[in-house]
């Protein structure tokens, strides 16, 4: 019984926390638009009896789903976030490994100290930081001023609404995501492997090629993951540090939602969004399950 | 068996070492590791290190293998010095005390991963590869990864993989400690039979000295960074150089006291043929020394004697023990030569008898050390060159053979071993029993420090 209630525990969390929203987007994103508040049709009027909740149900289709494909807006959203969020997980890849190795090759006396470093951004709120961002890459901004000081350029750079104040935006924001899992594999790994590999005639470079790289395989995967994800439908960044021609799933659902108060279209590409989200949220799982498996 | 050609290039002044360490320091900080450490090691020996742990066995294997460099002194392999060659340049490979296997490639990877950082064809890797799999019985195992195998299994992996590549100088940190008695025997086989087919050196560390005695053509005993003994198996255990030794390798009693000369009619004749003897041989230099050569001793046993006959003046060190000498239990005569030492220990036993004992230790504070397997006891006084008497507080079985533990008069504990001959119930020796401890007068060897 006592393991029964164990084990409930996580399912009633997912349930509540999870399904529970899931199933309310998923009704809206069935209904009608509609002048009401809230904006759609139909509603569910339990007080009805049962024909009100079979009416209910009839009134329920896929409207909004079809009405996704007939724009093109919407599928050129969801391939520019891909392309965004892809560059972007491959930019905090070689950044945050040549990061994470340092820091796990450091003297372990330094390694609290770096890890506090890496965490240290989220001390402060990530909206705060984001909008220093803006101060930074602006055209009167530290960045230009910098520049212009060293005699590098001449005219200030436009950097701020721009996909590159995106991507250096997201890279920064998600970087330690990155750090973290892999930093936490190579730390682990034991540093006789790589004497072995020398000792069977391998050069310190391949020796990191053929034994370093191949154990932090789950680090890396798992932070590519961290970073994809989030970053796919992110929208404060891109909205923040984004121009108009940024096209991102994150800010469309936000002006469908607030701007056009369509919220069944809205929660249509809500519910894609995490259709095509659970494919690398399940391949994430596999390989944490399978670096369990490797250390147990 | 016995007659094959010896083996002792450490004995041939025309012999160059494969191995040479030079003075060398090792520190971590302020802790001395390896203390100014002077040895040759030669080509096809197997040289077995034994040691406390934590006395430098390992951090000799890494700077032979390149993980480390000496704080100073030099370490040269065939002649050439070592000391800036980085570990993929050495001919020499090593087998990690922590097995140090790949954990993301499958065991037949992991023996195969030397061989393909050369340029060997494919399938001559594979064949390399079976073979070693066969060798260490792996072969059911070869697509199974490192976690998915025993850690008796992992350890013959590393086993495998360092032998993989057949290198000049093989490097063993404990290869064979988490094998069971029976494999652990098969494999000391296998190791040197793959010895005597490729000539390979080895260097092993052993905290086992069965294994050491087995295997090894010299055994060096370590302690604090410190080499304290290098001598054959059988010399090391017949004739240590000091307690320390003595008391690392083997079972031994020890039994402090204060020489003296032994009362003989013409001690002073009999010693001065000897010396005069000595400068004879071309080999023996003719420096004043308190020992004879060992060389010379070893020439006149092994070459002279046949000719000339037996030495005629008491020998200083046992010889390396025969077959039958290990195995029989030693024969008590009272026909004890002249000379030699007499050790008093204790005033309620009569002074042991050591005529094997240095003359020039006269006078000196001396560790008597026997060993338990050298003592017989009985229980009337048997007619021996030493007796003594005491009580016997402890018998522990073993099997084969029995260790009696016996109180002599004022305290001294020695412990005696015998072979189990009779069935446990047939033997008359037990508990509390008054017996007689007895060895003739070269069974013990008397050590300075
Ligand atoms: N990298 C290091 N830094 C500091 N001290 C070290 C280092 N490596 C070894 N030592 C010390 O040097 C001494 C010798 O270590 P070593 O590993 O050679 O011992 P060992 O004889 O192989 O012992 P064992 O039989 O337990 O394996 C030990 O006291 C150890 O603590
Ligand atoms: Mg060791």
């Amino acid at each position: 019984m006592r393991r029964f209630a164990l084990i409930a525990v996580p399912y009633l969390w997912l349930l509540a926390l999870f399904l529970v929203p899931f199933l309310i987007v998923m009704k809206i994103s069935l209904s009608d638009i509609a002048l009401a508040i809230p904006p759609y049709t139909p509603k569910l009027d339990l007080t009805g009896g049962w024909d009100a909740v079979t009416s209910f149900f009839k009134a329920l289709d896929f409207e909004n789903f079809e009405f996704l494909t007939s724009d093109d807006l919407y599928w050129k959203a969801y391939l520019s976030s891909f392309k965004i969020a892809l560059i972007s997980t491959v930019l905090a890849l070689l950044i945050g490994y040549p990061i994470a190795y340092s820091m796990a090759r450091a003297a372990p006396e330094w390694r609290p100290t770096l890890l506090m470093l890496v965490i240290l951004p989220f001390w402060t709120s990530f909206l705060i930081r984001v909008y220093a961002w803006m101060g930074i890459l602006s055209n009167e901004g530290l960045l230009n001023q910098f520049l212009l000081w060293t005699g590098l350029i001449s005219e200030p750079l436009t950097i701020l609404n721009t996909n590159t104040a995106v991507y250096i935006g997201i890279v920064y924001t998600y970087l330690p995501f990155m750090i973290l899992p892999i930093y936490s594999t190579l730390e682990k790994m034991d540093d006789s492997l790589l004497e072995a590999a020398e000792d069977l005639g391998c050069s310190r470079t391949s020796a990191f090629w053929l034994i370093t790289v191949p154990l932090s395989k789950t680090g890396i995967i798992a932070g590519c993951f961290l970073v994809f994800i989030p970053t796919l439908g992110e929208f404060v960044i891109p909205s923040l540090l984004g121009g108009s021609q940024t096209l991102m799933i994150g800010k469309v659902l936000w002006e469908e939602f607030f701007n056009n108060r369509d919220w069944p279209v809205a929660s249509a590409v809500a519910i894609i969004l995490l259709l095509i989200l659970i494919i690398p949220i399940i391949l994430f799982q596999r390989n944490e399950q399978k670096q369990r498996e490797m250390e147990g | 068996m016995a007659q094959e050609p010896l083996f002792e290039p450490w004995n041939d002044p025309s012999e160059k070492p494969l191995i040479q360490f030079k003075n060398v320091t090792k520190r971590f900080g302020d802790f001395i590791a390896i203390d100014d450490l002077t040895q040759d090691i030669y080509e096809k020996e197997f040289f077995a290190l034994l040691g406390p742990s934590g006395c430098g066995k390992t951090t000799m294997m890494r700077m032979l293998g390149g993980f480390e460099t000496p704080t100073s002194g030099t370490i040269s392999i065939a002649g050439q010095d070592m000391n800036n060659v980085p570990p993929n340049k050495r001919a020499v490979n090593m087998m990690f005390q922590s097995y140090a296997l790949f954990p993301h490639l499958s065991i037949y990877e992991n023996i195969a991963f030397g061989l393909r950082r050369t340029d060997m064809a494919k399938d001559a890797i594979d064949a390399r590869v079976n073979e070693m799999l066969k060798l260490t019985r792996l072969e059911k195992f070869a697509q199974r990864k490192p976690h998915q195998i025993s850690g008796g299994q992992r350890q013959r992996v590393a086993l495998a993989r360092s032998l993989a590549k057949a290198p000049k100088l093989l490097l063993l940190d404990e290869p064979l400690g988490a094998l069971d008695k029976k494999l652990r025997q098969d494999t000391q086989f296998e190791l040197m039979d793959i010895q005597e087919k490729t000539g390979t050196t080895f260097v092993i560390v052993t905290h086992d000295q069965e294994e050491a005695m087995t295997v090894a053509s010299r055994v060096a005993v370590m302690d604090e960074g410190r080499i304290i003994q290098v001598a054959t198996p059988d010399a090391i255990y017949e004739a240590p150089n000091s307690t320390y030794v003595a008391d690392f390798i083997g079972d031994v009693n020890l039994i402090k006291g204060t020489a003296e000369l032994r009362v003989s009619s013409k001690p002073a004749e009999q010693t001065t043929p000897e010396t005069l003897e000595a400068p004879a041989d071309p080999f023996v230099d003719d420096t004043p020394r308190p020992q004879p050569n060992k060389l010379g001793e070893w020439l006149h046993d092994k070459v002279l004697s046949p000719i000339i006959g037996e030495r005629d003046e008491p020998i200083k060190r046992l010889p390396p023990p025969s077959a039958a000498e290990l195995t029989a239990t030693p024969e008590v005569t009272s026909d004890i030569p002249e000379g030699g030492i007499a050790l008093n220990w204790s005033d309620q036993h009569p002074a042991i008898i050591v005529s094997n004992g240095d003359e020039a230790q006269d006078g000196k504070a001396l560790t008597f050390a026997i060993r338990p397997e050298k003592l017989n006891i009985a229980k009337d006084k048997p007619d021996a060159a030493n007796a003594l008497q005491g009580t016997v507080i402890d018998i522990a079985y073993l099997g084969n053979v029995s260790t009696y533990h016996v109180e002599l008069k004022g305290g001294q504990m020695i412990k005696a071993q015998m072979a189990n001959a009779r069935r446990l119930a047939k033997r008359d020796i037990t508990w509390e029993d008054t017996v007689w401890v007895s060895f003739t007068d070269t069974a013990g060897v008397l050590l300075e420090r």
